[in-house]
């Protein structure tokens, strides 16, 4: 038990220097601009006292870009399509600038509605399973939120600060890490506005409702 | 614990018929009988005092084997009375530390998870809903609460409405502190406004004292299903109120004292809850010092509030 409670920060730490030397190397190698980017949010900055500090946990997309279909599977599920299967044979429709205008094809369960953006703004048309930036380069899926970080300069730039997008596990990162997610957790990158939400809870105040003697 | 420290002790003014009885027959003024029969409702609140609780001092007075004996009393209250197998603990305030809480209004959607959170951290009463925050729906262009309401139910955000959430702001100077007659509120070295709710007398003079509605009295005993229970409780913080006693926020001391994140911050769906240590120039809570518009209630008032809100 002792040993497990002693060996986890030792793992972190390490964890740590491997990561600001990969950083160090990355950019020193004309890096990917990602190392620029999230480097900056996953705590490599120089801490003044040298008390070892948890990561920050970014959840971030995996495999490859997807689409959502209008078909559902047998459990009622809706179906998802990766981007690359048909669009590795014919083209897509890049003048397309929201979901308004008919006819919508294969995807008929996407809502796009992002400004006056086309699919292959974000989309690599050289490469489906990719994404691309405005000046072309070819980044990764798991990189969307350099994509985002474009145009969203002051979001990104409060995430970069820890006050945009929210948190969870400690906030003292000298005693545990911390998990934050990705722009695409909380804002659909096709429909990015923030839904409407209903109130689930409301507390019952005296004035009110009242439910027995005394209220 | 022996026999005579499970005896049950009354108080002698609370509603013991027999002594109202005897009162009256031995001619007593209509005054003491309209006197008894205003108080008789208070027989309820605490039910029956352990000798144990009734000669329980102060907090600050507390060893740290008072303590332990007292934790274990409150334990197996909970297992009696709730059927819940509860830990309490006394997380200490860490040095060089001093809370700071940050809404930003600008993301706030008035949705009210951080509500709810609350009410299960914190062990509230369920057939109430109770909870330490309100989120009050604004008029944009006011502070004012009398303006907001807390009720609404429609699907948010409104056109031309803020949502504003209320907590209490464990003010540097806090006047609630200063009107308690018997000590039983006061601030810790991190900042927060604590009760020992085995020490408050339950006159609310502090509910009248605090400019915003942030403390609630206990009208009854809490009813909370076993399984819902939260286990991981603080003598400070969430273990469940007696009636008769006034409660508030308390950052969530249990967590944020272990370095954890308070429990409506990490409900937020929204993310507008920044929270951190004033004290470290580096902190989250000091960037958004630092770098937005921040403003905090009533100001006027001098009470210096540590919950700011801000704007984007």
């Amino acid at each position: 038990m002792m040993r497990g409670r002693v060996l986890i920060p030792i793992v972190v730490l390490a964890a740590l220097l491997l990561s600001i030397g990969l950083v160090r190397f990355m950019t020193s190698a004309g890096a990917s601009p990602r190392s620029e980017f999230l480097a900056a949010t996953m705590s490599t900055e120089a801490v003044p006292d040298e008390t070892p500090r948890w990561l920050v946990e970014i959840s971030l997309p995996d495999g490859r870009p997807r689409v959502v279909t209008d078909r559902v599977d047998s459990m009622g599920r809706a179906v998802t399509v990766s981007c690359a299967s048909c669009h590795s044979n014919f083209d897509a429709n890049t003048a397309r600038r929201s979901s308004d205008e008919p006819p919508m094809a294969f995807h008929q369960g996407l809502t796009f509605q992002h400004g006056n953006l086309s699919c292959v703004t974000c989309h690599n048309p050289d490469d489906y399973n990719a994404l691309r930036l405005a000046d072309g380069t070819r980044i990764e899926y798991r990189d969307v939120m350099l994509s985002c970080a474009q145009c969203h300069a002051p979001q990104a730039r409060d995430y970069e600060r820890g006050l945009h997008g929210g948190m969870t596990g400690f906030w003292d990162r000298t005693k545990g890490p911390q998990k934050r997610k990705s722009c695409i957790d909380c804002h659909d990158p096709h429909a990015p506005k923030f839904p409407s939400m209903t109130p689930t809870f409301k507390p019952l105040d005296r004035f009110l409702e009242p439910t027995g003697p005394g209220d | 614990m022996s026999d005579s420290d499970k005896r049950t002790i009354s108080l002698p003014v609370l509603g013991e018929v027999s002594r109202r009885t005897a009162l009256k027959a031995g001619g007593a003024t209509l005054g003491l009988a309209a006197f008894a029969a205003a108080v008789s409702p208070l027989a309820g609140l605490r039910g029956r005092l352990s000798a144990q609780e009734l000669m329980q001092r102060h907090y600050k007075e507390l060893s740290a084997d008072d303590k332990a004996k007292i934790f274990e009393r409150l334990e197996n209250e909970a297992k009696e009375r709730y059927g819940a197998d509860v830990k309490i603990k006394d997380p200490k305030a860490i040095p060089g530390v001093r809370y700071g809480y940050a809404i930003n209004l600008s993301v706030c959607n008035g949705n009210g998870a951080c509500m709810e959170a609350c009410h299960r951290e914190n062990n509230h009463d369920r057939s109430t809903n109770q909870s330490y925050i309100r989120v009050f729906e604004m008029p944009i262009g006011t502070t004012d609460f009398k303006h907001g309401d807390s009720t609404y139910t429609h699907d948010v955000p409104r056109e031309g409405k803020y949502y504003l959430p209320v907590q209490c702001f464990q003010c540097e100077n806090p006047p609630c502190v200063d009107v308690c007659p018997v000590e039983a509120t006061w601030q810790e070295e991190d900042g927060i406004v604590v009760v020992d709710y085995n020490w408050c007398i339950g006159c609310r003079y502090c509910q009248a004292a605090c400019p915003y509605h942030a403390r609630r009295f206990n009208w009854k005993e809490p009813q909370i299903p076993a399984e819902e229970v939260n286990p991981d409780q603080g003598y400070l913080s969430n273990r469940i109120r007696p009636a008769g006693v006034v409660e508030k926020c308390h950052f969530c001391l249990h967590r944020t004292r272990e370095g954890r994140q308070p429990a409506c911050l990490e409900a937020c769906p929204t993310g507008a809850r920044i929270f951190g240590n004033l004290l470290d120039p580096e902190s989250e809570i000091r960037t958004v010092l630092r770098t937005k518009r921040v403003f905090v209630l009533k100001e006027e008032l001098g009470a210096r509030p540590t919950l700011f809100y801000f704007f984007d």
